[in-house]
């Protein structure tokens, strides 16, 4: 299943950094969401975009991760060619991520 | 216990005005707070302020006010907002003569100045934290240096009795957190209920933002009325307890789901979410339903403030120029990839001087890229191009989007809309300054 069948996402922007939040539906599939969404996979599904590191912080009393990424927004916001210069779409294509289904 | 009500009357410098006139008038609220300085509004404003000494504050300062200071003065609702920009002394003149233009009588306006600190900056041995350069070495592009202050003189103008507390740059959340130590009397090193003061500042700066906007997903995430969405409400106690809620009848939603994704905007380290006032921890934050479009939050805390304060540098960077045309129909992907060819090898033969360029073709790869963008696999109907590049001057700039406007009669058949644009950019970078070296400054005025 997708990413976007059990979580929901904003983006923030600060400077060169963006950081986007993925937010379990029902707290019980925040452990799945933890287990298979990486920052690891993360900086992969984004290697065009993000330059620098990413760093994920866990917040379990809401089931969310909250992902940290540095050189990602074209040098920054308020200087970047980019139509969307704050990043803000990234969020969506997150959520296009594969995950496993839940086990029955 | 004693508990306050605090609105918030914008997310951002262009923000709708009638959910803050809504608040006013049926929010029962006690203060409302106008949040509208983005990173780089008050350097742009500072060039105003450089023209005209009466300008370079907030453009909407004068519609916002003259929509809510009768409610508010009718309620006795106190107004805290940093539409002072670059200019907060003009600000709060502009606020006591549209007071007088409605015959309000007796309101007390405070204007909270000492965030600019460019010369500070400019004779100290400072560095640029994103590149570590010295500032020294900027001096020359330098247009504009601005501390976040605190929530303190704030505190201090409604302690004087100000109605209307105008500020420059002020930390977001302080906007929000100063009538929490005001009202409940907290002290300044009370960094467990400061951090719990700063979360209420955080999710209420960018208004609708958590009651409902900025959220809608049909289907998935669906929330009605966002044409009239109501701004958010909150319900705080002295022990720093709090409810996120808005006005009944409003659009929009107030649920644990728009809080929590709120609650991580633009936050970095959930547990060290640096203000002014206080390093806030918000990593054990939990939000719990009390009722249709209330939302308890509850487990905020915080450690003792920075030494530093950030400063907002804003500087002449660049100039960017850039053009678009259109095209539409079968073939409509082959045109646009071959106006964008075209583009390119014309820059590159009349020697446009860029540093950095862009060729996107919107509706096929121009948010996300090549490679996350070809997942559909399905050719758009339509495309448009979009060249844009960084040069050194603006006439330089000017040549990016020529090149994309002589497509009309040089390049694919049936371009259309064309459009093109060149500009000065004033980027931002930040510095840290011993937090001593701002010196806040308020002035009172009567209306």
């Amino acid at each position: 299943m997708k990413l976007r069948d059990i979580a929901h996402s904003r983006t923030g922007d600060k400077g060169d950094i963006s950081n986007i939040s993925v937010i379990a539906f029902d707290e019980a599939d925040y452990p799945l969401i933890e287990a298979h969404v990486t920052a690891e996979r993360v900086k992969a599904l984004f290697h065009e975009v993000v330059h620098g590191e990413v760093v994920r912080y866990a917040i379990p009393s809401i089931g969310a991760l909250n992902f940290v990424m540095r050189q990602a927004l074209g040098g920054g916001v308020t200087r970047s060619l980019a139509l969307d210069a704050h990043g803000k779409c990234l969020a969506s294509a997150l959520l296009d991520l594969e995950v496993p289904d839940r086990a029955v | 216990m004693k508990t306050i009500r605090i609105g918030s009357g914008a997310g951002y410098s262009g923000d709708r005005i009638e959910p803050a006139v809504e608040l006013a008038e049926k929010g029962d609220i006690r203060y409302l707070v106008f949040e509208c300085l983005a990173e780089r509004t008050i350097a742009i404003a500072q060039g105003a302020k450089l023209k005209d000494p009466t300008q370079g504050y907030d453009p909407l300062l004068a519609e916002r006010m003259l929509a809510v200071l009768r409610p508010c003065h009718e309620k006795g609702i106190r107004i805290v907002t940093n539409m002072g920009a670059a200019n907060p002394a003009a600000a709060a003149a502009k606020t006591r003569d549209i007071a007088r233009s409605l015959g309000l009588e007796g309101l007390k306006i405070a204007a909270v100045s000492g965030d600019d600190v460019l010369e500070t900056l400019k004779s100290g041995e400072h560095r640029i934290e994103e590149t570590g350069e010295p500032v020294s070495a900027m001096a020359g592009k330098l247009v504009s240096a601005n501390a976040y202050l605190g929530a303190a003189p704030i505190v201090e103008a409604l302690k004087a009795g100000a109605d209307i507390v105008i500020t420059g740059r002020v930390a977001d959340p302080a906007l929000f957190l100063a009538p929490q130590i005001f009202e409940f009397g907290w002290s300044m090193e009370d960094w467990d209920r400061l951090g719990k003061g700063t979360l209420v500042g955080h999710l209420l700066e960018c208004a609708g933002q958590i009651t409902g906007g900025y959220f809608a997903d049909p289907g998935v995430k669906d929330v009605a009325g966002l044409a009239r969405l109501g701004f958010p409400i909150a319900e705080v106690g002295e022990d720093g307890s709090a409810v996120i809620t808005k006005v009944a009848g409003s659009g929009g939603a107030v649920t644990a789901a728009t809080c929590k994704e709120q609650l991580l905007y633009e936050i970095h380290d959930p547990a060290a979410y640096f203000t002014p006032d206080v390093v806030a921890d918000f990593s054990q934050v939990r939000f719990t339903r009390e009722g249709p479009d209330r939302v308890r939050v509850a487990g905020a805390t915080g450690r003792p403030r920075p030494a530093t304060l950030k400063v907002s540098v804003g500087y002449r960077d660049s100039f960017i120029g850039e053009g678009q045309i259109s095209y539409a129909g079968p073939g409509a992907l082959a045109r646009g990839r071959l106006a964008l060819e075209i583009v390119r090898e014309r820059l590159a033969l009349t020697g446009v001087e860029a540093t950095e360029l862009r060729f996107d073709l919107i509706g096929v790869d121009s948010i996300h890229g090549s490679a996350l963008s070809t997942a559909g696999g399905q050719e758009p109907y339509e495309v448009r191009v979009r060249v844009v590049g960084r040069t050194g001057s603006l006439k330089e700039a000017q040549r990016i989007g020529n090149e994309v406007e002589t497509l009309y009669t040089n390049g694919p058949a049936s371009g259309g809309g064309a459009t093109k644009s060149a500009k000065d950019v004033v980027a931002m970078l930040s510095a840290l300054l011993p937090r001593e070296l701002a010196k806040p400054a308020i002035e009172f005025m009567e209306a």
